[in-house]
């Protein structure tokens, strides 16, 4: 994929939708999205519960199928095709609002379960990337214990170093630190800041709009299914366009 | 919970019951001395279970225990293949094609409705006369070198009766094995569906997911039924006596005959399926706690 009609010296696209719609069942939750992430952008994604945010991730991992338009994901067009889900899903990590973690795994087995099973890598050649990446998202000391033994936050920041094994060159965060307590919220954003540093692409459903504000490229407000308003930070946050997102703004930002 | 124990204490209603079973005992026991004039006689039960051999000058296993042994053959052979079945039949119950999945239910449904004496009846005649020849288990056993035979011999018994006690392991875990599936099936079924995208996002296809991130979650829930189903197994492994399978059951109906011992040796019997259960439960209350522990 090169960029299409882009400006020439921005890096190229690597998530785009095109005319995007889903339904489940009666219901339209993907009204005609159109968006295009390119390499190293940092988009958050908000709007009120129910608009299509975390569907909206979702099928870039396909985790969802939609039924009209096109997705392209690092050069992959997502369809019915097996082949391009797997590559897909090979470059493409994804944080759960409930962390997801396997309960049945030590914190270091979940993290070289990817990387051993789907990139092929050695368990010694796992287990160095599984500690690196722990020690990243600083919890290197939990390495041997459960999921079930660790904190809301320490869980979710496993959940990120378990993605990470994988090199993935898109992370999506779904809702991230939403069933977290207030004061591990704050852990988990600054590894996700640190991410966003490294230079990773990211696509974030949040309402943490204080992180959003610090992070973002870009903001991308959905209303309803369809994708309201996206514009950079300092203009989404001081002169919203739209009325939706200043009534939205305005109730999440009061309190 | 241990620090909670209750104190032991008998109130009217346990001793109630304590006096009733004691009189019902003694009433069973009275009964079977005086009116129908049982004699009992434990002298010669013991050589059945074990005799004096006076050319090899050693004691050998007699009829019950070799009945004993083919049941523990049968029972771990059975167990094995009865999970073998069951994990495979439970992964199609719950897949997404439709004709494995009707394939599944149809086994389950077939066997769960039909008394198991007559499914092993029916079944062991489409084994005797189609699966063995195909298998070529007689023609395995004739023309094996002593070495294999040795082996045979620990793993199924005297080398005669190996077709006869393979028959029995193939209906037993048929058997068995429709009701493994389907607690497999409740287990799969029991692990979120999040597990399912948690495992697809860090790149897992679907054959490794489930054998890496849902079946071992699923068999971890149902430890405790399983070891039911097991312990079930064991017991159930007296059906195929019916088949003329010569484990504890079959053998035991010989002694009694011969002997015309009938109390003796079906509470003799009775004892050695006790054991053998009981030691199965204890062993998988075992497991389970070990895996509780693991778990979480």
């Amino acid at each position: 994929m090169s960029p299409q009609n882009g400006s020439q010296d921005r890096a190229k696209v690597v998530v785009e939708f095109e005319g995007v719609n889903k339904w489940f069942g009666d219901f339209h939750v993907l009204k005609d999205i159109n968006l295009r992430v390119r390499e190293r952008d940092r988009v958050v994604i908000c709007g009120p519960s129910g608009s299509g945010k975390s569907t909206l991730i979702r099928c870039i991992n396909c985790l969802e199928e939609h039924q009209a338009g096109r997705i392209v994901v690092d050069g992959h067009e997502i369809g019915n095709d097996l082949k391009s889900v797997a590559a897909v899903r090979k470059e493409v990590g994804m944080v759960f609002q409930q962390f997801n973690l396997f309960p049945h795994l030590t914190v270091l087995q979940n993290c070289m379960l990817g990387p051993t099973k789907v990139r092929g890598l050695s368990n010694s050649e796992a287990r160095d990337r599984a500690m690196q990446y722990l020690a990243r998202v600083r919890i290197p000391e939990q390495a041997d214990k459960y999921p079930g033994q660790l904190s809301g936050g320490q869980q979710q920041r496993v959940a990120i170093a378990r993605s990470l094994c994988m090199q993935p060159r898109i992370m999506l965060f779904d809702e991230p630190t939403s069933a977290l307590d207030p004061e591990m919220i704050k852990e988990v954003l600054d590894v996700m800041a640190d991410l966003a540093q490294s230079g990773m692409t990211m696509l974030v459903v949040t309402h943490e709009m204080g992180f959003a504000r610090t992070i973002a490229d870009e903001m991308v407000f959905m209303d309803a299914g369809r994708i309201v308003e996206s514009a950079s930070p300092e203009q989404f946050f001081t002169h919203p366009e739209s009325d939706r997102s200043r009534l939205f703004l305005s109730q999440i930002l009061s309190h | 919970m241990a620090s909670h124990r209750k104190r032991l204490r008998l109130n009217w209603i346990d001793c109630t019951v304590f006096a009733v079973l004691i009189a019902a005992t003694a009433y069973v026991g009275y009964r079977v001395d005086s009116v129908l004039e049982y004699q009992w006689d434990w002298s010669g039960i013991r050589d059945y279970l074990y005799r004096w051999d006076e050319d090899q000058q050693r004691w050998v296993a007699n009829l019950l225990m070799q009945g004993l042994y083919t049941t523990l053959r049968l029972a771990l052979w059975g167990i094995a293949l009865a999970a073998i079945v069951g994990v495979a039949f439970g992964i199609m119950r719950t897949g997404r094609r439709l004709f494995p999945r009707m394939l599944s239910r149809a086994y389950v449904e077939l066997v769960r409705n039909i008394p198991p004496l007559v499914f092993v009846f029916i079944f062991y005649f489409f084994i005797s006369s189609q699966v063995m020849p195909l298998l070529g288990v007689e023609e395995f056993v004739r023309d094996a070198t002593p070495g294999t035979l040795a082996w045979l011999e620990v793993l199924f018994g005297t080398p005669n009766l190996i077709p006869n006690v393979i028959s029995g392991v193939l209906c037993l875990a048929m058997l068995e094995g429709a009701y493994v599936t389907e607690i497999v099936r409740a287990g799969i079924q029991s692990v979120p569906k999040t597990q399912v995208e948690a495992g697809f996002s860090v790149g897992l296809s679907r054959w490794q997911l489930m054998q890496h991130v849902i079946l071992p979650q699923a068999v971890q829930r149902v430890v405790p039924p399983l070891a039911g189903q097991f312990i079930t197994l064991v017991k159930d492994s007296s059906i195929v006596s019916l088949i003329s399978v010569q484990e504890l059951t079959y053998l035991a109906v010989e002694t009694a005959v011969s002997t015309s011992r009938i109390f003796e040796v079906w509470i003799i019997v009775a004892f050695l399926y006790f054991g053998v259960c009981f030691s199965c439960a204890l062993l998988f209350n075992r497991i389970e706690k070990h895996m509780a522990v693991r778990g979480q």
